[in-house]
């Protein structure tokens, strides 16, 4: 499934930092609403294997609202603004940026405007020098 | 503390999704017009015809046409879901294109979003074990297309040019970026009329010159189907290529 291909991304970087030789101690995974990730699978998976990788750090997720911004009107919207089918729905799933093929500006009609948040899947980490490589605390 | 902010993960996740491709081979040219999707689509099923285990990604986002030319219905044929959406075998090639997602609609991409779709198709794509992967790139020597060249794992490129005295300088700029880049670098020359041929060009900038594919008005005709694309004049050159090409990557 397509999200799996994500899981395993997210994983490969928290893997490279941990090589890098930092301690992990916080995982924050963004997921857009445009996207519309299985935030239940995400968890199923990244849970079990985040603490794996970097023992001890924590895993949130938080769930980021779609922006859009007219180029021509200037006005702001949101998903809530706009009405998608299924199919639609699935199509920006895999390739957000179909988004511009289905959907004009709310209020003036235009196509161009730009996605502000809320597109994809992003992480943030925190992270500390692992002592006994460094021998300093920070 | 430090904090890694804003990670995005998705050309982690292209490297490993790319990771079981022998050879990645950006097909490229200076503008537009010069024929390069079909030489792409062309190489991708001589190659499969060869034997080869091939895949074809249209990473040309914006205006894709592989699918055109191939006679594929985005609307009917879909990538399946595996590991990531594994793209459907069309005439023994693996072929990829965002028009799976958009329908064949216009789809007025501009700036960031344009390599926000290009990473998003990288890092979806599921293409298992590789000999080969043609990419269509977006034309032109823009932001987009040049990035493309930093998200593909080990690019050698085949640059697309016609002989044309007017699109000597883009041919000349696109070799000269990509011998700066230190990337491996092929040349061949679509819809080649007169003698006027592009091995010097090739020699200056250590570029191996691939061969010369004659204009054929026969080939608008025979799009939409791989079997009549194969049967053309066009193919008949792109072959003497595809052979030299995958001499060149020893596969
Ligand atoms: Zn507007």
């Amino acid at each position: 499934m397509h999200e799996w291909a994500l899981i395993r991304a997210i994983i490969a970087e928290v893997e490279e930092v941990v090589k890098k030789g930092y301690k992990v101690d916080e995982v924050t995974v963004y997921l857009g609403e445009l996207q519309n990730v299985d935030k239940s699978v995400m968890e199923a998976y990244l849970n079990e294997a985040i603490p794996q990788i970097a023992p001890g750090a924590q895993v949130r997720y938080e769930t980021e609202p779609a922006r859009f911004r007219c180029r021509v009107c200037g006005r702001e919207w949101g998903l809530d603004a706009v009405e998608l089918d299924e199919a639609t729905r699935e199509a920006i799933h895999f390739v957000p940026e179909a988004v511009y093929s289905f959907v004009r500006c709310p209020f003036c009609g235009s196509r161009d405007y730009e996605i502000t948040q809320g597109r994809g899947v992003r992480l943030a980490l925190v992270t500390s020098r692992r002592q006994e490589e460094t021998g300093e605390t920070r | 503390m430090e904090q890694f902010g804003s990670i995005d993960p998705r050309l982690t996740g292209a490297r490993l999704m790319l990771s079981k491709v022998k050879a990645v081979v950006p097909v490229m040219s200076a503008k537009g017009g010069v024929g390069k999707t079909l030489v792409a689509v062309l190489t991708a099923l001589h190659a499969a015809r060869m034997g080869r285990r091939v895949g074809l990604l249209d990473l040309d986002v914006t205006s894709p046409s592989a699918h055109i030319a191939l006679g594929v219905d985005p609307q009917k044929l879909q990538p399946e879901e595996r590991d990531g959406v594994v793209p459907p075998d069309v005439a023994g090639v693996k072929f990829m294109t965002v028009a799976f997602y958009t329908w064949d609609k216009p789809t007025p991409l501009r700036g960031p979003a344009v390599d926000d779709a290009i990473r998003e198709v990288l890092a979806v794509t599921n293409w298992g074990e590789l000999d080969l992967l043609v990419v269509d790139t977006p034309p032109g020597l823009r932001d987009e297309a040049l990035d493309v060249l930093e998200y593909l794992p080990r690019p050698r490129v085949l640059a697309v040019a016609t002989p044309s005295r007017l699109a000597r300088a883009g041919v000349e700029r696109l070799l000269a970026i990509l011998e700066e880049q230190g990337l491996e670098r092929y040349i061949v020359e679509n819809m080649a009329i007169g003698a006027v041929g592009l091995e010097e060009l090739a020699e200056k900038y250590h570029a191996r010159y691939l061969g010369r594919i004659r204009y054929d008005p026969g080939v608008e005709e025979a799009l939409g189907s791989p079997e009549k694309l194969l049967d053309t004049d066009m193919a008949k050159d792109v072959e003497q290529i595809a052979k030299k090409l995958l001499e060149e990557l020893g596969l």
